[in-house]
């Protein structure tokens, strides 16, 4: 390597994604493209034909006649637990036993030479059912006494039911809020080798390397030490890889142990998508008292979600739903609580936000319906019950860092609200088909797992005698850019140009018990420990330079491309060949633990966030009265992410976290018909945005002077997450232009998504 | 007669003898070849993952056209080259204009997508340098990108434009040695088997009805943008196969009439219907994505029946007549009649669809809308063509066919009867709206309800008319940016 002293990939700077270049020139290996051992066999799920039943029969004898099928897995072929629920609940069988649960659900695997021969001999077996009842939805769950998959939670702060009783207006209203699939392009996938004694390799496209390692090792029936999981990266995850390649994982394990060789394991997209959980659908049951001003006296709520049949993660999903009905602003008195129905559905998952966003927008909802109550523009309610710093959310914790109120001044501004808004007014009092409508949303997305020991990280860093550094952490690269950025803070760090930094495939072998690459913490964490480590190396090379050069160990200090030792500078390179030569350790382990943090699920109070993330959007949409079509003619975005570690991949995550929560609330629908089949299960008939939806007219900005209170990593904040809510101004500016159509006497109260069919059906509900 | 399928795959001549009906060009390329560039995201052509350029010699020369490889049959690259991800480099051998505005523009982030949006907007760069926003949009209507947003994908598409380089491009440069290699691949029917499975090339049209002859319950696969989905979704058995989508792509404009061959794809189409029907061109580009309206052609739209195509509603009301023909007798058949129930067609076993004829409107108001819960590349809910003749201010005669809202494209009857011999009058449209209730009995489902299927229905008439009595108030969305 030579000599460099302007480098590349420090922190704060737009350095290109680390794997750029192989994503555009094809060469960038995901799971299935990763080279197959030889003797490689395929498996592939067979899926139960009923949403609710008991098995009363199976039989494989099609499957087995099948050409190359090697043999079948059901519940009893598992050396192990039949159980993959990340919880510790035993709710989730890798494999029905007895009865199924909902359609789709896994029932047994066909291993065979190739995936199509494996593929066709799943569709070959016979399996039959004496069917249950079954209830899909929450609601309907609730009727059926299905009772709850996981504790509720119930947050509560002064008496909001008296606040209520003493309010001069009272609203109260059923808001329903669709889910959303994932559709991360690379689907499920997971190949596994066998080793010796008990050894297995697992290469996955997963979020949580740990959590599959554990799985694996319950399902099989030995320890955790036996297991390998590495991911080099994802195509894409979104909360879909959390949990739920767990199941696949383990499947391919079982297999390859059992007939010792190399097992692929990759459903069809349909499979994938009616197989695996979901963001969770709720209906919210909100009430709110406000003043006369508009200040919100009291709220109190129910959010029924449907969970499907299992707990997976829906305890964290709902409680974060409570935790963000508050939004951004300050409930006075407030009583919420949280049921997460069991339902005959696939078990719904994490998906970005986390249950956050169905939070949020009911708090966005009983805004509307105070504005309309009003006849205010909503934007002035949300001014007025913004959070001032000092004040407790439902589970008491103190908000500290408000800075929403510099975000709406200067997006109220920037976007020119005021003058647009009065635009839109005027164009819908001349009546025509084509309706405008204008929203400003905000979000105050809280960081940090709510699970508090989730909020620790490893890393290790090697520095090799040639001077090229081989970085590792716990955290997963799915194209939110984490790998870059950890590698900036080591580039930071050592003051040495980004490409000396090789980035390695994250493994159980290097960095253990890492916790999932979720809840926007991937940076945060890894960052952190990536640094400590990076800290550490320092130390020991600050101390042998200080003493070969002869200097003052307060006067060495990394500088680019170099160590300065007093009047010297030497080389990186050189510095690190005379260190190994003088037997110092050039590897460290980091770790990171989030201060600050606790939180008493039982008492339902806490500090369960480290910090707030905030952000705010500015919508315009037009809407077609006739057809219940829309476009969103422009957004504009001003997004705090602290002290940006990388503007230009900060930038792209709340670009593709808005337009996501876009899809979710528009053209994104599940549809499940009478027997429970899920009937939106592939691209033809569940629509993500297309580049033709995004907004016409995109401003996107980070809050560039911005920087957490809090010490994370070069006050930086968490941003995977937060921008996602952002979307919800596209969907209260639909429901403004729906409005338009009867005056705005009243709110639309579009349930989500606002699909066309849905506008068109509220535009005639409107008119009467 | 020959039993070797020969393509171009990159820069090397594939020669093989095994191949069956249902082999797809996504497994040749990934499981055969190991080129894992072209990624399988949904089996199903409709997620642009698996995008590659396939360039084939017509009338016009040798041409590129990026088409999804998980539905493309690998027995109907007889003759062409498929250019994959891995074929792109720049002059220097580094990356191409394309692929290095994406790194600079940060376009990718999980990157799964991306080689397929390196594929579409290299297609669209070297045949539409100047391409715009909504040309950029278009051309990735058949690309999913679940990361981005997709604003940095449309700049790297504006900068890759801007930064050139057409001319000294590779496959411009080797434009004559490749099609000088294609060429020599064809002029014969080509039989392959694999097992129990034929998939059979016919050389011509002419050979194609003597194929039919013989085989008269062969599978006939066009562009497979359906048939694709039968193999890749439903496991079903094609073979014996004949695949056409290189055949009759014939087309004549003579009096008053465009006479287009059965093969034409959605996208060879599109000039047509720009010069003689410029009021369905918003519509025809919402016929699926790019590289559907690449594969899939007219006369298989109409031939497979369905009640969603989108081309019928749109022929009907124009009036379109089809010719079907059998070894060598040849009948015109009026497309409306041609669709007699749900899965039913007037096509005898061994005939084929060989011509659609479209008369040209004159002094007609055409207008075609679809419904779909997406705009682009989406099923449709409802499609709707109009076509309607005035004179002095009354409707003379009016065709109204829809889609989606019956077992197959249908007129609207009653609907066509409120409004013939009535002023030409929102009274009338009103009166259509009204009748056009009794036309049709739609079915609910995912894509939208029997409720909502029918009040759409309706309104059309109504914007219809708005677009004829107000037109320079907006009566549409305006989807372009800039506009």
């Amino acid at each position: 390597m030579k000599d460099e002293t302007i480098i590349r990939g420090v922190a704060h700077s737009d350095t290109i994604h680390d794997s750029a270049i192989k994503h555009v020139t094809g060469r960038a290996e995901y799971t299935d493209d990763l080279a197959e051992p030889s003797g490689l066999i395929h498996a592939y799920l067979g899926l139960s034909q009923c949403a609710h039943g008991r098995i009363t029969g199976m039989d494989f004898t099609d499957t087995l006649a099948q050409p190359g099928v090697l043999g079948v897995l059901t519940a009893e072929d598992l050396p192990g637990v039949n159980d993959v629920s990340p919880t510790g609940k035993h709710d989730e069988p890798v494999f029905a036993e007895g009865e199924v649960h909902f359609w789709g659900q896994p029932v047994f695997a066909v291993i065979a030479e190739t995936r199509d021969q494996a593929r066709r001999g799943a569709h070959k077996a016979k399996i039959s059912y004496d069917a249950l009842p079954h209830a899909l939805d929450p609601i309907a769950a609730r009727e059926a006494g299905h009772g709850y998959v996981t504790e509720p939670l119930t947050l509560r702060r002064g008496d909001a039911a008296s606040a209520m009783d003493k309010a001069p207006h009272r609203i109260k209203r059923r808001f329903e809020i669709g889910g959303q699939d994932h559709f991360y392009l690379e689907g499920q996938i997971a190949m596994a080798v066998p080793g010796e004694d008990e050894d297995v390799l697992i290469n996955v496209s997963t979020q949580h390397p740990t959590e599959v390692q554990h799985m694996v090792a319950h399902v099989l029936g030995v320890a955790s030490h036996s297991v390998v999981v590495n991911v080099r990266r994802m195509g894409g995850g979104f909360g879909g890889k959390e949990t739920q390649m767990n199941l696949f994982a383990c499947v391919a394990a079982v297999a390859a142990k059992r007939w010792n060789r190399a097992v692929k394991i990759r459903p069809d997209r349909d499979d994938d998508m009616t197989a695996t959980g979901k963001r969770h659908d709720f209906v919210v049951d909100y009430e709110v008292g406000f003043d006369n001003d508009g200040r919100i006296l009291a709220v109190s709520g129910d959010w029924y979600a449907r969970c499907g049949f299992s707990s997976d993660l829906s305890g964290p999903v709902t409680d974060r739903a409570l935790f963000h009905a508050d939004n951004a602003y300050f409930y006075p008195d407030v009583e919420l609580r949280s049921h997460p129905m069991r339902t005959n559905t696939v078990s719904n998952t994490a998906f970005r936000g986390f249950g956050g966003p169905q939070g949020v927008i009911v708090a966005e909802r009983i805004v509307e319906e105070i504005g309309y109550a009003l006849g205010r523009d909503p934007l002035e309610i949300r001014k007025l019950n913004l959070y001032q710093n000092g004040q407790l959310t439902p589970y008491h914790q103190e908000v500290e860092d408000q800075i929403l109120p510099r975000i709406f001044e200067e997006l109220e501004e920037s976007s020119e609200y005021n003058a647009r808004r009065q635009d839109v007014l005027d164009w819908n009092a001349k009546g025509g088909t084509i309706r405008k409508g204008i929203a400003l949303t905000p979000v105050k997305f809280g960081i940090s797992f709510t699970a508090t020991w989730y909020n620790q990280a490893g890393s290790l860093i090697h520095i090799y005698s040639d001077g090229s550094i081989a970085l590792n952490h716990g955290g997963t690269e799915m194209g939110q850019g984490l790998n870059t950025k950890v590698a900036q803070v080591v580039a930071e760090a050592f003051q040495c140009d980004i490409g000396r930094i090789k980035i390695t495939r994250t493994t159980t072998e290097k960095v253990p018990n890492t916790s999932a690459t979720a809840a926007s913490s991937g940076t945060d964490l890894n960052g952190m420990a990536a640094l400590d480590a990076a800290e550490q190396i320092k130390a020991r090379l600050i101390d042998f330079v200080a003493e070969r050069w002869q200097a003052p160990r307060d006067e060495v200090k990394f500088v680019p491309g170099h160590i300065r030792a007093g009047d010297h500078e030497i080389p990186f390179d050189e510095v690190i060949k005379a260190a190994y030569m003088a037997r110092i350790h050039l590897s460290a382990a980091g770790f990171y633990k989030t201060p600050k943090i606790h939180w008493d699920r039982a008492t339902g109070r806490g500090r369960p966030f480290y910090y707030y993330a905030y952000g705010a959007a500015v919508a315009e949409v037009s809407v077609d009265t006739l057809t219940g079509e829309y476009v969103i003619d422009r957004a504009d975005v001003l997004h705090d992410v602290g002290r940006s570690l990388n503007p230009a991949i900060d930038r792209g995550q709340v670009e593709g976290a808005f337009v996501q929560g876009t899809g979710w609330l528009t053209c994104e629908e599940l549809w499940w018909d009478d027997k429970g089949r899920l009937r939106t299960h592939a691209p033809s008939t569940y629509k993500i945005p297309l580049a033709s939806d995004k907004p016409r007219v995109f401003n996107v900005k980070l809050a560039d002077w911005a920087e957490n209170a809090e010490r994370t990593i070069k006050r930086s904040k968490a941003v995977g997450e937060p921008p996602f809510m952002l979307g919800i101004s596209v969907f209260e500016a639909i429901n403004m232009a729906v409005a338009s159509v009867a005056g705005y006497r009243e709110p639309a109260r579009l349930d989500a998504p606002a699909t066309p069919e849905r506008v068109l059906m509220a535009v005639n509900r409107l008119k009467g | 007669m020959t039993p070797e399928l020969r393509f171009l795959l990159n820069d090397r001549e594939i020669r093989l003898t095994e191949v069956g009906a249902a082999d797809t060009l996504l497994d040749f390329l990934r499981i055969d070849r190991r080129l894992t560039g072209t990624k399988e995201g949904c089996a199903e052509g409709d997620c642009g993952a698996c995008t590659v350029l396939l360039g084939r010699v017509t009338d016009a020369g040798l041409v590129y056209e990026p088409i999804n490889a998980c539905i493309r049959f690998l027995a109907s690259c007889h003759g062409c080259h498929v250019v994959t991800v891995e074929h792109l480099r720049g002059p220097d051998g580094g990356l191409h204009p394309i692929q290095a505005a994406m790194v600079e523009h940060h376009g990718s982030q999980c990157g799964f997508c991306t080689p397929g949006i390196v594929m579409s907007l290299y297609g669209l760069w070297m045949t539409n340098p100047d391409a715009g926003v909504t040309q950029i949009e278009e051309a990735l209507q058949g690309n999913l990108c679940r990361c981005t947003g997709y604003e940095p994908i449309v700049k790297a598409a504006l900068a890759a434009g801007r930064a050139g380089g057409q001319a000294q491009d590779a496959l411009a440069a080797e434009r004559d040695a490749v099609s000088a290699r294609l060429r020599a691949m064809q002029g014969q029917r080509v039989e392959l088997r694999k097992g129990d499975e034929r998939a059979i090339i016919p050389a011509d049209a002419d050979d194609l009805a003597a194929v039919l002859a013989d085989n008269p319950k062969a599978t006939i696969v066009a562009g497979a943008t359906d048939v694709g989905l039968w193999v890749t979704k439903f496991m079903r058995d094609i073979s014996p196969a004949v695949f056409i989508g290189h055949l009759m792509k014939g087309v004549e404009v003579r009096e008053g009439e465009i006479r287009l061959g059965a093969g034409v794809t959605y996208s060879e189409a599109v000039p047509l219907i720009a010069e003689h029907v410029p009021a369905a061109l918003d519509y025809w580009l919402r016929i699926g994505g790019w590289q559907v309206r690449n594969m899939g052609t007219v006369g298989a739209n109409i031939a497979n029946g369905s009640p969603i195509g989108d081309t019928p509603p749109l022929l009907i009301a124009l009036g379109a007549r089809i010719v079907l023909r059998k070894g060598d007798v040849r009948r015109e058949v009026a497309l409306q009649d041609f669709f007699i129930d749900y899965g039913k067609q007037d096509r005898a076993p061994g005939e084929f669809v060989e011509h659609v004829i479209i008369p040209i409107p004159q002094n007609a108001i055409v207008a075609a809308y679809k419904i779909s819960k997406r705009r682009d590349s989406d099923i449709t809910a409802v499609a709707a063509g109009f076509c309607l003749n005035v004179e002095d201010g009354t409707i003379t005669e009016a065709r109204v066919a829809f889609g989606g809202m019956a077992a197959t494209p249908k007129r609207a009857a009653r609907a066509e009867a409120a409004l013939t011999g009535q002023p030409f009058a929102a009274e009338s449209f009103e009166a259509a709206a009204r009748a056009v209730a009794d036309d049709f009995t739609p079915l609910s489902d995912w894509r939208a309800s029997a409720e909502y299927r029918s009040a759409v229905a309706a309104n059309l008439f109504r914007r219809f008319w708005l677009e004829q009595s107000e037109p320079d108030l907006p009566v549409r969305l305006k989807y372009a940016v800039g506009e």
